[in-house]
């Protein structure tokens, strides 16, 4: 049987689908892995990024942090930390490394974002009397939103493509299939595997690009 | 008796592993330079040709552009899964694998190289008397260099990090050691092979930049 073929199959036998092992749950918690270390990056990167960014300091750090991040390898970190005392929480060192992963892009393009508000609107805003923390919340913040949600978009994007690899220190997530597969030796379900990852990977892509053209018209066209 | 030393305490840094694994240890970073070398070379063949055809034909900029994106989103383990049935579990998977990665980065940046070119020096080239392939190959190639090589030296990095996936079919450099390191729990085989993987990754970024400013005096005279 050639590899489509075994693929289709395998993708629609509906034993494949039920059960701790089926492609539902590794589905779920794939996205609830993904969902958690985004929410997680999101919440520590964007208010140092935003507050880094309207104080017009530590660029280069911003900058280095997402060069130095591309040059550490998430498996390693991941491995890493399942043997320090982290290991021991269980989906702990999985998630640890997936945030660490995810901080880079939206650490540089919140902070971008709020640097290449223009200045002339800022000191505007300065001289029409509002304070620091206005001027950052009401003028720089919004401005700043489409650079965001293209950094937002990316980390999400890498990270379900990324998650596969909790797969590889024994977590859950569509990357199970492929290792099992990968350990049946069944070309078909490694293949399959793959198949559902990138579709969630391209079905999240999907949704931001939806989600911005239908949202208010400045938070579109930010350019990466 | 065990030995008392810092293998059999299995500590995190230990010169008695450095010592004994050497041959290991060179032998895991040299399929590791080479997997990177030869994944990125063929990236940048193939990337060349495909980012000149769509700056000059300009409907197949789209389709090249689309291609490329998709390409990327498709998660590092699902790519080597999914040319499985091409490559079987050998060292060319990883290496086509990573070329595929590679020549995403690479088309988007030489064609925004290509693109950046002003079109006044197209258009003194022409009327010099420039043709078609003198005007690529002295004009517009080396005008594009700074971009493509900063395309080159991201491409770059993220091979050497995503060599270390390469384990899950057994031909992954470093990431050999990493993955052997976590089955058994062996803190030392873990750290080291992780820090050479980041040296190697900065090692290669500088070199790349040293080529850099050899291959593109005239950004430097600018600055100065």
């Amino acid at each position: 049987m050639t590899t489509p073929a075994g693929t289709w199959n395998w993708l629609t036998d509906p034993a494949h689908w039920a059960g701790e092992d089926g492609i539902a749950h590794r589905l779920l918690e794939h996205v609830v892995l993904t969902a958690v270390c985004l929410a997680v990056a999101c919440l520590i990167a964007l208010p140092v990024a935003l507050v880094l960014g309207h104080l017009g300091r530590g660029g280069a750090l911003a900058v280095n942090i997402s060069n130095v991040g591309r040059a550490v390898p998430t498996f390693a970190v991941l491995v890493l930390l399942l043997l320090t005392p982290v290991g021991r929480w269980g989906e702990g060192p999985t998630v640890v490394a997936l945030v660490l992963f995810a901080l880079p892009p939206l650490l540089t393009n919140a902070y971008v974002g709020v640097r290449e508000v223009d200045r002339d609107t800022v000191r505007a805003a300065r001289g029409t009397g509002m304070s620091g923390r206005q001027v950052l919340l009401q003028v720089e913040l919004p401005l700043a939103l489409p650079m965001i949600l293209t950094g937002v978009r990316t980390a999400a994007v890498q990270l379900v493509a990324t998650a596969t690899i909790a797969a590889l220190a024994g977590g859950g997530g569509l990357g199970r299939i492929i290792t099992a597969g990968f350990n049946l030796a069944s070309t078909p379900q490694v293949v399959a595997g793959a198949v559902l990852v990138a579709a969630l990977a391209l079905l999240v892509e999907g949704v931001f690009a939806a989600a911005e053209r239908l949202g208010p018209p400045w938070t579109r066209g930010g350019a990466r | 008796m065990p030995p008392d030393d810092c293998l059999a305490r299995n500590e995190w840094i230990c010169g008695a592993y450095l010592s004994t694994r050497r041959r290991i240890l060179l032998d895991a970073t040299l399929q590791h330079v080479r997997i990177t070398v030869l994944a990125v070379l063929i990236g940048l063949l193939l990337a060349v040709p495909l980012a000149l055809l769509a700056r000059r034909l300009r409907p197949a900029a789209g389709p090249v552009l689309a291609g490329t994106t998709i390409l990327y989103t498709i998660p590092s383990l699902a790519m080597f899964s999914l040319l499985l049935p091409l490559y079987g579990l050998s060292e060319s998977l990883v290496v086509a694998g990573l070329a595929l990665y590679s020549l995403t980065l690479l088309v988007r940046n030489i064609l925004t190289g290509l693109r950046g070119v002003p079109e006044e020096t197209r258009q003194a080239a022409l009327g010099l008397g420039y043709g078609p392939l003198r005007l690529l190959l002295t004009v517009e190639l080396p005008l594009a260099l700074p971009a493509a090589m900063a395309g080159l030296r991201v491409a770059t990095v993220s091979a050497v990090s995503l060599v270390t996936l390469g384990a899950v079919v057994g031909h992954g450099g470093l990431g050999n050691l990493i993955y052997a390191g976590m089955n058994t729990y062996f803190k030392a085989q873990v750290l080291t092979a992780s820090v050479l993987c980041v040296v190697i990754a900065v090692a290669a970024d500088l070199i790349l930049l040293a080529v850099q400013r050899l291959i593109t005096p005239w950004t430097r005279t600018e600055r100065a």
